[in-house]
């Protein structure tokens, strides 16, 4: 080492100098902050957004109910008096219930202030009526206080989302709907009740009638075409690829599109339903078989990628000891590693359906965006999925469909966080160190 | 803070006390105890190394030198360790004053993934040594030159680090703690990932710049141990066995472990 | 539902094959399992695969083709006059006859040719359906009885599945190619059609986008009614909006969370951004709409400014909020992969923690972090759902982020949503837009994904 003679002098020690070093320090902590602040800025951001979700949700799962004494006339619900419930089911309540109005406000008298009156009430009122009849022929000719919807407006002025302050002209409830309504609640006949109603019925115009039954239930048929789609084919795929594949030009390819697949934005997905499902193969628009299809093809390569990370993880000594002993490749894959990697396998799959629980822009294209109010009995008949619901009723114009929009948000909210719980209850159950 | 800085080489010349000292000091991780109750005195201008088997924690206490165990989760110093008389574990104490005078050089190269300039230059510009195109330039080379390895590089400055040998790479990673100008250098295993010419020339390298910086070196090699240090010290489970000069302990060992690693029983 | 109880039958039927194949084979070698090439189960699968494969397969291959035909069939059922009729006429004539046929409610009067035509349409499809059901059992049955013939102790069972399997396996694999074909395919094919009525550079360079008027003959490729530079400004400025929000926030907190963040804050912090992750889009359009919109108008008002309800500012925070976890959680990914080795590098030559991220780590990692946020972006450009209900509708050409601007994803959904022509230059200007959204984020996908894979290489 004959180059190693330059004077070791002209190396100077470092500045360790006070002002230097609390320079650096002020550097390092403000670097910190603002690493810390981002985190918080997200987490705050996590916190308003859940926050005006529940604040303004909260609300859709209960529903004012209005306690109506009324006198179920035999005359109009069973004239013939013949107890036949098909008779009963169809007779004119909502008339009944106006009849009970006008006898409370008798004051009342112009055509336009009566239907106001009516209004206080929901159109779907006199179905409560019913099924209290229903349930109970025997009341038929007495009167009875029942507890029946109010309509969307008087709901939204008792639950506090109208200002009673404001001039009567900006306000959707007007002073005469306020006495009427504050009459009954000074009779202790204003509460609010759990909202069946929103978690059994489809899709309405009217807020007080509308519910997610449908969507759930659409959710529920779209969903489980995507995992009887998905899941086989996608660990089918993931084996092959991790497993048998040679390493050659075309297993790079089908490997290059799986990862390229699943960064391809989701509303491509429905343009190919569309094109191909519905143009080339006619099948049924709106239908879950469809939706179903388009989101199997959509969480693919979410479950391979998935898979073929679980399959992976098995420690290739497994593999051989199970070749050792002369088992074929795919009685190993059998019976050792898919086994062992199941959990991986399973932890993917339902991430990947929680996914295609949450996803809207491809089933628009495929027409699942209709206003469907009956609830699907079947995959090629209409629905509509949660997410789509919540889509429609964020556009209604009307005030009470906000809280029901929040409400539809909250449980699908729900479900996924269930299905993510799930999955990390999954890994950590499984969780193997080899 | 300054404390450290004032401590100044005249003064201990006076007192004529080692550079580096550790009394009664005790690492754990978590739960378990990683070094037991060690005592052991490092000389100014000297080679000092550690050997022992792999586990006895000998890196574990190399790390303790310049405190880069802080940056190990659970990692837990007991005990005394002086550098210039002053403690280094108390609080108050800036590691990063103290790792610009304790430098270190790591089992595998770790060049920055940088031109070789801007490896040697990174420790100065980070400390003020030079703030000068100039300044810096020389310090580069100087570094290089002291690494024996400016001839090798000089017409490729610019080039990434990590496009080096494996031997070149450990050069300029010492290079690069040479040019912070440290009063130690701590070397963990420095050429156990380097083939046998490399290594030659690092011990090399490592017998001359003896002149300048206090060196400890992890070995796993008796052999290096032998060749380039003054005093050697054996770890075994986490105890100090036996500390000695270097010919001393490796021709007439005291202990009866020491004996048996170095006639090759164990190990 | 019919289908379904067919899939059932046949599935049972090829359980059935199993226990059969089994049996025979044991029965075969005089019960020395030893006797036979494969273990009795082999033999079983055998059986079963060639009792269900083919059977499931015709059944596939006639519910796919079986509208087609009976479509065909209506066609030429039909007097020679309707037949005659444009396309799109005889589309919405055809579309009366099948609703007819299965109930439905009917767009027009329902005359006696009309309603022969109907029930001549109901009786092809019953026929078709209850053939499918004879011949797909008919195949079950005989695939079946073929096979359980076959079995000798010397048929090589085990070789024979496992080869079906791995063909299985192979078709499989597939499906992921073929759906980027089909999705080439359908996007080219419509686009093509598009560009035939409206010339491609009109499309590219045009700058008014205004489809709702071209749909008089007259307007068609003339006007440039389908210029798309408004909507590639628009979408170019909500994304560029929401990087600038998800790149400091998302870069910062992995900083933070993968250098600084102690283990139990990790613990906790860690699946919240998680759970930013997991919200639904439909869920944040809603956010941006009803919250952060109101609240960007608010603010502007109060300071004088006007801002549009719509305006592209709301729309770009909130997407940037949704790729905030995209971010945070790639670049951690990436850092964590820098190795350890050269941070202690850095802290030996006595470099504070931010001096090392920033000098050391940062620089290192940074082809994987570029690669992420391509990614990021590449998501942003193709998000839907936000900018469907927070941003605009009117394709405006400007760079001012309070007015409202229309996007390519905003645009496909209007031009395709309840529109039931498939031929108009307006649906298909759908497809074409859909084909430039796939082509870029194809290629921002293809760099980044390359970008991440050569970084991953190097630390490997």
């Amino acid at each position: 080492m004959t180059d190693s003679t330059a004077p070791a002098a002209a190396l100077r020690r470092a500045d360790l100098s006070e002002e230097r070093l609390k320079r650096r320090y002020a550097a390092e902590k403000r670097f910190r902050a603002y690493g810390l602040a981002a985190i918080f800025a997200a987490l705050a951001i996590l916190g308003i957004l859940i926050g005006t979700i529940v604040w303004n949700g909260h609300t859709a799962f209960v529903q004012t109910h209005i306690a109506m004494p009324v006198y179920l006339d035999p005359e109009i619900i069973d004239p013939q008096g013949s107890n036949d419930a098909t008779v009963i089911q169809r007779a004119d309540y909502q008339g009944l219930l106006k009849t009970s109005l006008r006898e409370r406000f008798p004051e009342v008298t112009g055509r336009r202030d009566r239907i106001k009156l009516y209004g206080i009430l929901s159109n779907g009122a006199g179905f409560d009526v019913r099924d209290r009849v229903l349930a109970d022929p025997s009341i038929i000719g007495t009167t009875q206080t029942i507890w029946v919807k109010s309509s969307d407006d008087i709901d939204s002025l008792v639950k506090g989302y109208i200002d009673r302050d404001l001039p009567e002209g900006d306000r959707r409830v007007k002073d005469n709907e306020i006495v009427w309504i504050d009459s009954f609640a000074a009779d202790g006949g204003v509460d609010t009740k759990f909202n069946t109603t929103f978690f059994t019925a489809g899709d309405s115009r009217e807020p007080e009638q509308a519910g997610i039954w449908g969507a759930v239930v659409g959710s529920f048929f779209t969903l489980l075409i995507t995992l009887v789609l998905t899941f086989p084919v996608g660990v089918l795929s993931a084996v092959y690829l991790e497993e048998f594949a040679p390493k050659n030009r075309w297993t790079d390819l089908i490997e290059v599109n799986i990862n390229n697949l699943a960064a391809v934005p989701s509303i491509i997905f429905g343009l190919l339903g569309l094109a191909v499902f519905l143009g080339v193969f006619g099948f049924p628009r709106s239908a879950p078989l469809v939706g179903g299809m388009v989101l199997a093809l959509m969480t693919l390569p979410t479950i391979i990628i998935a898979s073929r990370a679980a399959l992976k993880a098995v420690p290739p000594s497994i593999r051989e000891a199970a070749l050792g002993v002369g088992a074929s490749r795919l009685q190993v894959v059998t019976h050792h590693v898919l086994p062992l990697a199941m959990p991986g396998v399973l932890t993917g799959t339902i991430i990947g359906m929680a996914q295609a629980l949450g996803e809207t822009a491809p089933l628009l294209m495929i027409g699942m965006v209709a206003f469907i109010v009956d609830i699907p009995g079947g995959v090629t008949d209409p629905a509509t999925v949660l997410p789509v619901q919540i889509f429609l009723w964020a556009d209604a114009p009307e005030r009470a469909f906000v809280e029901k929009t929040n409400g539809a948000i909250m449980v699908l909210l729900g479900f996924l966080i269930l299905m993510n719980a799930l999955a990390v209850l999954l890994r950590k159950r499984f969780e193997r160190q080899w | 803070m300054d404390a450290v800085a004032e401590a100044e080489a005249p003064q201990r010349a006076l007192r004529n006390s080692p550079k580096m000292t550790a009394r009664q000091v005790d690492v754990y991780y978590g739960e378990t105890k990683a070094l037991k109750n060690i005592d052991l005195d490092i000389e100014e201008n000297q080679v000092t190394s550690l050997i022992g088997p792999s586990g006895c924690g000998k890196s574990t206490f190399l790390r303790c030198l310049n405190r880069m165990n802080d940056v190990i989760d659970g990692c837990r110093v007991e005990g005394d360790i002086t550098l210039d008389d002053v403690d280094i574990y108390r609080s108050g104490l800036d590691v990063v004053q103290l790792r610009a005078r304790v430098g270190m050089v790591f089992q595998k190269p770790n060049p920055f993934p940088k031109s070789i300039y801007d490896n040697i230059a990174y420790g100065p510009r980070l400390h003020g040594i030079a703030e000068a195109k100039s300044d810096l330039d020389d310090i580069v080379e100087i570094s290089l030159t002291k690494a024996g390895l400016w001839k090798e590089v000089k017409d490729r400055l610019q080039a990434p680090g990590t496009g080096l040998s494996g031997g070149q790479q450990q050069r300029l990673c010492i290079a690069r703690a040479i040019a912070v100008n440290p009063e130690v250098i701590l070397m963990d295993e420095p050429c156990s990932a380097l083939d046998p010419i490399a290594t030659a020339r690092i011990e090399e390298l490592i017998d001359e710049l003896r002149q300048n910086f206090t060196i400890v070196i992890v070995t796993h090699s008796m052999q290096q141990a032998a060749r380039v240090s003054q005093k050697t010290a054996f770890f075994h489970l986490g105890d100090l066995v036996e500390v000695s000069e270097t010919e001393q302990l490796f021709t007439n060992p005291r202990d009866q472990r020491t004996q048996g690693y170095i006639t090759g029983r164990f190990g | 539902m019919n289908s379904f109880i067919l899939i059932a039958i046949l599935l049972v039927l090829s359980s059935i094959g199993y226990s059969f194949g089994q049996r025979r084979a044991r029965s075969l070698s005089g019960n020395q399992p030893s006797a036979l090439h494969s273990r009795p189960q082999y033999y079983g699968l055998y059986v079963a695969l060639w009792c269900g494969i083919p059977s499931l397969a015709l059944m596939a291959l006639w519910l796919i083709l079986e509208p087609q035909v009976a479509e065909w069939m209506l066609i030429s059922s039909l007097p020679a006059d309707i037949q005659a009729l444009p396309a799109d006429r005889l589309s919405l004539l055809l579309n009366d006859v099948k609703n007819l046929a299965s109930g439905n409610i009917v767009s027009r009067e329902v005359d006696a040719a009309l309603q022969s035509a109907a029930d001549g349409y109901a009786s092809v499809r019953q026929i078709g359906n209850a053939a499918m059901v004879v011949v797909a059992l008919a195949i079950g049955v005989l695939g079946l009885s073929f096979a359980r013939k076959r079995i000798t102790p010397g048929l090589r069972a085990r070789n024979l599945v496992e080869r079906t399997v791995s063909i299985v396996m192979i078709v499989a694999s597939t499906i992921a190619v073929l759906t980027t074909v089909g999705i080439v395919l359908s996007l080219l094919f419509e686009a093509l059609r598009f560009f035939s009525k409206v010339p491609w550079y009109e499309f590219l360079f045009g700058l008014t986008w205004s489809p709702q008027t071209a749909l008089r003959a007259d307007q068609v490729a003339g006007s440039g009614a389908f210029g798309a530079v408004p909507l590639f400004a628009g979408t170019l400025m909500i994304t560029f909006i929401a990087m600038c929000v998800a790149v400091p926030i998302g870069l910062f907190s992995a900083i933070y969370m993968s250098e600084y963040a102690p283990p139990k804050m990790r613990a906790i912090v860690k699946p919240m951004l998680e759970v930013l992750a997991g919200v639904p889009t439909v869920v944040y359009g809603f956010f941006a709409a009803l919250t952060v919109a109101p609240f960007i108008r608010r603010t502007g008002e109060s300071m004088g400014l006007d801002v549009s309800s719509e305006s592209a500012l709301a729309a770009g925070v909130v997407m940037g909020i949704m790729i905030i976890p995209f971010v945070s959680s790639l670049s951690d990914d990436v850092m964590n992969a820098v190795p350890r080795s050269l941070r202690d590098g850095a802290y030996a030559l006595g470099a504070t923690k931010s001096e090392t991220i920033k000098q050391v780590i940062f620089p290192a990692a940074l082809p994987g972090i570029v690669g992420s946020l391509l990614l990021a972006m590449s998501r942003a450009i193709g998000e839907t759902m936000i900018v469907v209900m927070a941003a605009g509708l009117a394709a405006n050409l400007t760079a001012d982020p309070l007015e409202a601007v229309t996007t390519v994803t905003v645009q496909i959904v209007t031009l395709l949503v309840g529109d039931q022509e498939f031929d108009s230059a307006k649906t298909l200007a759908a497809f074409a837009l859909g084909l430039v959204l796939f082509a870029i984020t194809l290629t921002l996908n293809v760099i980044a994904l390359n970008v991440v894979r050569r970084y991953r290489e190097k630390y490997d």
